[in-house]
């Protein structure tokens, strides 16, 4: 950002006003830093070092009594052997690629509803909106509750239409399932960020699609998908993000001291194994591993949206 | 779609206004308002059921907490007068009030001087530096989490509150980010103004940048209250001793103990879920419209 210095040779006024510029630009650097300082250091001690001790960490055995013991390549070698490893990639995925989606399609929906909804729509959006104030301790604690296999409110629910519902809590089929809709609950952000999307897109669109006798499937598909797909593309890729690292809400019903009531291996999701081997089992090393490998996942897959994205997301006043 | 069309061009059809009669709009019930309006109120049905199932329930009897009546048949206060003895509930919400207010204010003061910093001066590298800002946004918490935790060990911090919030006295990227939008967005000649009127760096920053940007210094309040009180992680990594617990933590505890511990006794797990997410909901009674204001310009600036 430096800007450009025309350095004019010659007089004498000229060096003094390169020299007074020269100065004052030092001077507006040092005040910058200062401003900057706080961030300087927190990254310096909390993200830099971290992140050079933690791929440190991941060659050794390290128990936080005794010395890192220096093991090598071994944590990365037992990622690839450790069933249970395998088996939290296969949670972790199976969430986050049905999750993901259906979270986006869900919020879409409300949101084209609330664009309807006149001036009703500050009451409707509250109404969406207060799941996602509740703790997530609390809604894993809703999920017990309410997906109960017995008594559960939700198959109460389902028993009206005839429908024998499931051991939502205690069936390891019906585990992540009922994650999957428990976090549905919580798409009103989403829905906030994609009803901004649709207020901004012009309203000519919409009226020259009408004189072309454009019904409203059409005109969704054709004019408000494309227009909204950067906040679209921003809610997939956060909640993708996300997704890979969830942790409360399965880590509150299934884990923890407690629980010795529910089977929880249908529920063991990534960061989840990586926060018990690391607090629980005291494994510092193979836990850091296991971040590495976290943080190359989330690199591929942001990577391979972002390059998927290209063809599909449409950025306004934006020449590609 | 088509009916509620041809209802709008209707009434925008210029008709000559006469002064007395207001121009009324015709209100006709077509099949997709009928689905609109059946969509927005189921919706909100599934939205609202779980509060009013789980507030119902805690004042329902241990033998009632799962009877899915939305009245409770028998209608009792005791859970509200036991959770306080089963539980050191008034000191959890002490600690967490605590942690929550420190975090908050510590994070919007740094965020915004760092943002300040990077929206108002001119140094080279800055653009480098601020990439490196954004940069850490997508790192994942689990790589620095270790470290941290070994960091805040070494300094005897662990089973203390500290760790929870002093991380914020230097920032955080998500709020330097988005308060530096903010301040991009204010008029530079009335900084230049003040500096000609002899006023120094700190006295612009404090006096016209800062109050200007209100709205987003409020956001950036509102949204680390909610992300410090209900967060479980930090706690669960931090915290030992009950004593020392916020209340997300205590929760998780009750659970353990009371819920499937053996114990049941869900009407005191129901009625410690109330007590935490309440505060949650005055929250956003509070400050609503900066929080809808809020995540609507980070969906569109993200």
């Amino acid at each position: 950002m430096a800007s450009t210095q025309v350095n004019a040779p010659g007089t004498l006024g000229d060096d003094r006003a390169a020299r007074a510029r020269r100065i004052s630009r030092r001077r507006e650097t040092r005040s910058a830093l200062l401003f900057i300082s706080p961030w300087i250091i927190g990254f310096l001690v909390f993200t830099a070092w971290p992140i050079i001790y933690s791929a440190y960490l991941s060659l050794t055995d390290y128990d936080v009594i005794n010395n890192p013991n220096y093991v090598g390549l071994e944590n990365y070698e037992e990622l690839f052997r450790d069933p249970d490893v395998a088996l939290a990639l296969w949670n972790t995925f199976f969430f986050t690629i049905i999750q993901v989606p259906v979270y986006v399609i869900v919020s879409l929906a409300l949101a084209l509803l609330l664009d309807k909804a006149g001036r009703a729509s500050g009451f409707f959006r509250t109404a969406f909106f207060l799941p996602k104030m509740t703790p997530p301790v609390a809604v894993g604690i809703l999920l017990l509750l309410l997906f109960n296999g017995q008594s559960g409110l939700i198959n109460e629910a389902l028993s009206w239409f005839g429908i024998d519902g499931p051991a939502w809590t205690t069936d390891p089929d019906w585990v992540k399932p009922g994650l999957i809709i428990m976090s549905l609950w919580s798409v009103g952000s989403s829905v906030i960020i994609l009803l901004a999307a649709l207020r901004n897109v012009p309203q000519e669109l919409y009226d020259s699609a009408r004189v072309d006798g454009a019904n409203w499937w059409q005109q969704t598909r054709k004019i408000t998908v494309p227009m909204i797909s950067g906040a679209l593309f921003f809610i997939f890729i956060v909640n993708t993000i996300a997704g890979f690292q969830t942790f409360t809400e399965a880590y509150t019903a299934f884990f923890g001291s407690g629980n010795t009531t529910y089977s929880n291996d249908a529920a063991l999701f990534y960061v989840i194994y990586l926060f018990r081997q690391a607090f629980e089992f005291l494994n510092m090393g193979y836990a850091s591993a296991m971040a590495w490998l976290l943080f190359v996942i989330i690199m591929i897959f942001t990577a391979i949206q972002i390059k998927v994205s290209r063809r599909f997301v449409y950025y306004e006043g934006e020449q590609r | 779609m088509t009916t509620q069309t041809r209802l709008d061009s209707e009434a925008a059809a210029p008709e000559p206004p006469t002064p007395r009669t207001p121009v009324r709009r015709r209100r006709r019930i077509t099949p997709a308002k009928v689905l609109i309006w059946t969509g927005l109120i189921l919706a909100t049905l599934i939205f609202i059921y779980p509060f009013i199932w789980l507030i119902s329930a805690s004042f329902k009897p241990r033998g009632e907490v799962f009877d899915n009546k939305i009245i409770p048949e028998t209608f009792t206060f005791d859970n509200y007068l036991n959770v306080w003895q089963e539980a050191p509930m008034a000191l959890w919400l002490w600690n967490t009030v605590l942690v929550t207010v420190l975090a908050a204010v510590t994070v919007t003061v740094s965020s915004a001087m760092v943002a300040w910093g990077f929206a108002y001066f001119r140094f080279r590298g800055r653009n480098l530096l601020f990439g490196v800002v954004l940069a850490t946004m997508m790192l994942p918490g689990a790589v620095t989490m270790i470290p941290q935790f070994l960091i805040w060990n070494s300094l005897g911090m662990v089973d203390t509150l500290t760790p929870l919030w002093a991380q914020n006295l230097f920032g955080s990227a998500f709020y330097i980010f988005l308060l530096r939008q903010f301040f991009l967005g204010l008029p530079r000649e009335l900084f230049d103004a003040a500096k000609i009127d002899g006023a120094n760096n700190w006295k612009i920053f404090t006096r016209i940048a800062m109050p200007l940007c209100k709205p987003a210094l409020i956001i950036t309040l509102l949204f680390e209250f909610q992300a410090i009180w209900t967060d479980l992680m930090r706690p669960l990594i931090y915290l030992r001793d009950s004593d020392n617990f916020t209340v997300p933590r205590g929760l998780k505890a009750l659970l353990d103990q009371y819920g499937f511990g053996g114990e049941w006794h869900w009407e005191i797990v129901v009625t410690a879920s109330v007590i935490t997410t309440v505060p949650m909901i005055i929250l956003f009674f509070l400050g609503q419209r900066h929080f809808v204001q809020g995540i609507a310009t980070t969906g569109s600036k993200g």
